[in-house]
């Protein structure tokens, strides 16, 4: 692996919760490399520590210790503030329950992380027309101004997948993006993030069911905290 | 991020849940409203007391006499005011232009068929008219020949007049006052409304003289000479003006000359002098302290409006954890979760104080329309319950907001 293109280099990552008198090692030192591009899956059983393997790559919380290295900036210690503007700058999430804010329509959704966005130069105008193009570019041009509550699960993952792009993010963590929808809007948002892997986005996705891993180029395998295996899925792709 | 996006996102939020948002304010609405509405009403009730003083008369000085401070057995002409007393004051006091006598008996009074009790019959002369500002509707007022001949003639209030005749024209009819004084009605006065707590449209009112000598005539009075309550004294309005003679002189001269001529000492003297400043000092006092009563009332139920909004806006972070998270997700810092919540709290008071300003102003027209009070829009207050509104909008937003700010993204996120 050509390490200076790596998006994500972790190593040695745990993360300890302490529960009263019991320390849980959630991650028990998984270490995890992810190149640019790459479209990556992380599978493992529940209390396996993807979930948290995911909170720490995705900036939402930081490790007990070890190391790790975003887009070849060192992430790993950073307070609450840092960590809200690297993620508001290098990541978009992905959500298995969509988490688009309620009452709100699809363009206000997406444009949210341009909003708190510091280092724009973007006016209202321009913000409002990268999220109608992000809007666009997951098919819903016709559903700009449509609130979540009336959108299909299939229309509402592909809002949050706008809003996960709107930013230009390093890369796209998306946690059971299929979770909540049925087998053909799952496979649709699938095609959808196999599009976008394509035109160069890299995705970590978390998922625990192997067929949706199977879009992915390679699959880690976490167990107890650590990553137990790693597998490069053959494919007709690329 | 700029500030009228985040005012923008507040006010969506508040938008989006109109009702509860409009519940919220209402107790801010209230407060502010209230304190309006209430120093309103109070400075109203000041400005009609001060306006009734001063139409009292301009340049009153009110001779009282003290009765208490008659020594027991003292010689009967050195205790309290006689009708005398008064021409004396008009006659050797410089700067005095009119002097009125005011002695009053409380009477039954019948024209023909009608009969009305307890009518305040006040003896009078004849400067009253020139220094307490009333006005002849129709016939005409007594001259101190009439008074110093005792003759038998009356001049009605307007609402004594119009119970004793209704629509009859009253001029020339004669009444009975008491068992067997009969007057006769030439004139009456224009409508003057209330003067303090004194209704001077009720009255009866007729020469000192009859008053005197026909209704209280009774052996007490006999002995004690013309005794009056009251001597008003109506200075010259150049008095304190031109600085030769000030009030103050006037009031020292007065007082000279009713000591020597009731043989007193000043400095215990059987009468009181009081100026119509003095009254008006004692009247602001006290509309002071009920004003600030009033102020303080008002100014609790805006802490209770307050408190309603931080109750709301805490279930509301409660409520919308889950939002919290998604924006954290996002790039929110905690100081722009605080910055939002705390926006929306003083959004919610500073709408919540317009529309109270609004209520407030239009509930003060209402409140004296309905009620017939006086109520008067002091800007200051206007401005004292907006500026509470917004302070007590971010003292009680603080806290939600902060527990807003302190949660964590993972945990908002995963919150249901």
């Amino acid at each position: 692996m050509n390490k200076n293109n790596a998006i994500i280099n972790g190593r040695d990552l745990v993360k300890v919760y302490q529960m009263g008198e019991f320390e849980v090692r959630a991650l028990d030192g998984a270490s995890i490399q992810v190149q640019e591009g790459e479209f990556v899956a992380i599978m493992g059983p529940s209390g396996s520590g993807k979930s948290t393997l995911m909170n720490v790559l995705g900036c939402l919380m930081s490790p007990t210790s070890g190391e790790y290295i975003l887009d070849g900036e060192d992430v790993s210690d950073l307070d609450k503030v840092e960590l809200a503007q690297i993620r508001n700058q290098k990541l978009g999430f992905i959500f298995q329950s969509y988490n688009l804010l309620a009452r709100t329509p699809a363009l206000e959704n997406v444009i949210l992380p341009l909003f708190y966005d510091r280092t724009s130069l973007l006016g209202d105008e321009e913000q409002k027309e990268k999220a109608i193009e992000m809007l666009k570019a997951v098919g819903l041009e016709d559903r700009i101004y449509h609130e979540p509550q009336e959108l299909s699960g299939g229309q509402q993952q592909r809002v949050s997948i706008a809003r996960a792009l709107v930013n230009n993010p390093v890369m796209v963590m998306a946690d059971e993006p299929t979770g909540n929808l049925d087998s053909k809007s799952g496979a649709e948002i699938m095609d959808l993030l196999v599009s976008l892997h394509k035109k160069g986005v890299t995705i970590v996705m978390v998922t625990h069911d192997p067929a949706i891993a199977k879009y992915t180029d390679r699959t880690i395998h976490l167990l107890d905290g650590k990553v137990a295996r790693e597998v490069i899925n053959g494919k007709e792709k690329k | 991020m700029k500030p009228m996006k985040v005012i923008k996102i507040a006010w969506l939020a508040l938008w989006k849940n109109k009702i509860r948002s409009l519940l919220t304010m209402l107790g801010i609405i209230i407060g502010v409203a209230a304190v309006i509405i209430m120093i309103g009403i109070s400075a109203g009730t000041e400005a009609t007391i001060q306006e009734q003083i001063t139409g009292l008369g301009s340049n009153l000085i009110y001779v009282s006499g003290s009765f208490g401070r008659m020594a027991p057995g003292a010689d009967s002409s050195s205790g309290g005011l006689v009708y005398d007393d008064a021409f004396a004051i008009a006659d050797q006091i410089n700067g005095v232009q009119g002097v009125v006598v005011e002695q009053s008996s409380t009477q039954t009074v019948k024209a023909g068929a009608t009969s009305l009790e307890d009518v305040t019959i006040m003896g009078t002369t004849a400067d009253f008219p020139s220094v307490r500002d009333m006005e002849i509707a129709s016939g005409r007022y007594f001259s101190q020949q009439e008074i110093d001949r005792t003759t038998n003639i009356a001049v009605l209030g307007s609402s004594l007049a119009e119970e004793l005749f209704g629509e009859e024209d009253p001029f020339g009819q004669t009444i009975t006052v008491g068992t067997n004084v009969r007057l006769t009605v030439v004139g009456v006065f224009d409508e003057k409304g209330m003067v303090g707590d004194v209704d001077y449209d009720s009255r009866l009112y007729t020469p000192i003289t009859i008053v005197l000598e026909k209704l209280v005539n009774n052996q007490f009075s006999r002995f004690l000479g013309d005794r009056v309550r009251l001597i008003y004294v109506e200075v010259d309005e150049t008095v304190g003006t031109e600085g030769e003679r000030t009030l103050d002189d006037v009031i020292y001269q007065i007082s000279l000359l009713l000591a020597k001529r009731h043989e007193v000492s000043l400095d215990e003297p059987d009468f009181t002098i009081t100026t119509q400043q003095d009254i008006i000092t004692t009247q602001e006092s006290t509309t002071a302290a009920f004003r600030s009563l009033l102020a303080w009332v008002a100014g609790v139920s805006l802490i209770v409006g307050g408190i309603g909004i931080m109750n709301i806006m805490l279930v509301s972070v409660t409520e919308r954890t889950r939002e919290i998270g998604i924006r954290q997700s996002v790039g929110a810092t905690p100081n722009d979760i605080r910055w939002q919540f705390l926006t929306e709290a003083l959004l919610l008071s500073l709408i919540g104080g317009l529309i109270g300003v609004a209520a407030g102003v239009i509930g003060a027209w209402v409140f004296g329309q309905a009620s017939g009070m006086r109520t008067v829009i002091v800007v200051s207050s206007v401005l004292l319950a907006f500026g509470s509104a917004a302070t007590v909008g971010v003292f009680f937003g603080f806290y939600p907001a902060n527990q807003a700010a302190q949660l964590d993204p993972i945990d908002a996120l995963r919150y249901e």
